[in-house]
């Protein structure tokens, strides 16, 4: 047994000890924390397995937001403090069979498993992208990922529709009192420029290295929101149509491009000449939507009359 | 090989200062002194860490990128251990 089998086999104990500790936790609260500590784990795991984009999108989206969505989602949970979710036998049940059937059907794919590899290596070079996981994500399986966005903008949708007639159209969350001068408003001002670049530059290598548009995404809406809680922004009203615009323009530019390509033979067939150009603009601008929707899913519903 | 002393030599250290800001966070008495714990591992423990790796960078963008890593990690935690701080604080005596 070397190191890093060593290394693999504590990082795997120490998942299934944080996966248990979510599950088993005293309270929500506590649940949540563990869950945060769970996806930066899995996100170790991820780069051991060589998986460097899946490992950026876990810490970034299922260790980072998620666990910021489910923060705020258990505070307003947490009737009596320290108290613990009530046990549930049927959930119980469901989550432990869906969980055996998963693993029965990774423990019974055929080995050695020679998947989907080769394949994608083959087509490469016509894919538009030589990172082979933008070119699975945006061109071999580009309906997943359109799915997945429109998931995201529905997700939204849901939220907002939960808002009392007197707030709807209005802005989201609530007004932030925050000292300009103080330390998270001089901090508000630090970081966003920072992160804007490096969320762009994750886009933008996405095509030739790890990186993309929900990784990017997701660090410029971790700014956004960081300039929306010190003050330095108010997030937009739900009525402005620039606001809506930019939460539809991703999966609309992702959808134009797909029936464009009927021209090259079937819906969502890019042709090859063109391929590397719409990739990269539909990652931009797919960004940009995916980042302002994160954001406004963790600041919630419209609170404020328009 | 000297780079792999330098490397071996400081990424120790750096975890001597986790490890210290660890049992400080579990065995200190109150939220103002495991925050002084928790960030004296962040600041030198990380930047320690950082500069093991740098010794083994291939090149000066890397080392830029590491420290650039360090820098916002430090921005972060003196900023919420600020926030933190002054939360913990009862409400009469908040600045």
């Amino acid at each position: 047994m070397t190191l890093g089998d060593a290394f693999d086999i504590l990082l795997c104990l120490l998942i299934l000890t944080a996966a248990a500790g979510v599950i088993g936790g005293r309270d929500l609260f506590g649940s949540v924390a563990l869950f945060i500590v769970y996806g930066l784990l899995l996100t170790i795991a991820w780069v051991r397995l060589g998986a460097v984009d899946v490992a950026l999108a876990e810490g970034a989206i299922g260790a980072g937001l998620t666990g910021v969505l489910l923060l705020g989602a258990a505070a307003k949970m947490d009737d009596g403090a320290g108290q613990r979710p009530s046990f549930r036998p049927g959930a119980l049940l469901l989550c432990a069979g869906v969980a055996g059937g998963l693993g029965w059907a990774v423990v019974s794919l055929a080995q050695p498993a020679a998947g989907l590899i080769p394949l994608v290596r083959e087509n490469l070079p016509v894919a538009g992208a030589d990172n082979p996981v933008t070119a699975v994500l945006l061109n071999f399986r580009g309906w997943d990922t359109l799915m997945e966005a429109a998931v995201l903008l529905i997700a939204l949708v849901g939220v907002w529709a939960l808002s009392p007639e007197d707030s709807w159209g209005g802005r989201s969350g609530l007004t932030q009192r925050v000292r300009v001068d103080g330390v998270l408003g001089t901090f508000g001002r630090f970081l966003p420029p920072i992160g804007f670049v490096v969320g762009v530059y994750l886009v933008w290598v996405g095509t030739s290295a790890p990186g993309g548009a929900f990784q990017g995404g997701t660090v410029v809406a971790a700014v956004w929101l960081l300039a929306i809680m010190a003050g330095v922004v108010e997030p937009p009203p739900v009525a402005s149509i620039r606001l809506r615009l930019l939460l539809m323009a991703g999966p609309a530019v992702f959808l134009a491009t797909g029936i464009w390509g009927f021209a090259a033979g079937a819906f969502m067939a890019f042709d090859p000449a063109y391929a590397k150009p719409l990739i990269l603009a539909v990652e931009l601008v797919l960004a940009l939507s995916i980042a302002a929707t994160l954001a406004l899913l963790v600041i919630g519903r419209p609170r404020r009359p328009q | 090989m000297i780079a792999d002393v330098i490397t071996v030599t400081l990424i120790s250290i750096g975890l001597f200062f986790f490890i210290a800001g660890t049992a400080g966070f579990i065995r200190f008495p109150d939220v103002h002194s495991r925050l002084h714990a928790l960030t004296k591992a962040d600041n030198l423990g990380l930047g320690f860490v950082v500069l093991g790796v740098v010794a083994q960078a291939d090149s000066g963008w890397s080392v830029l990128k590491l420290l650039l890593v360090w820098l916002l990690a430090l921005t972060a935690a003196a900023t919420t251990a600020q926030l933190i701080a002054r939360f913990a604080l009862p409400p009469g005596e908040r600045p």
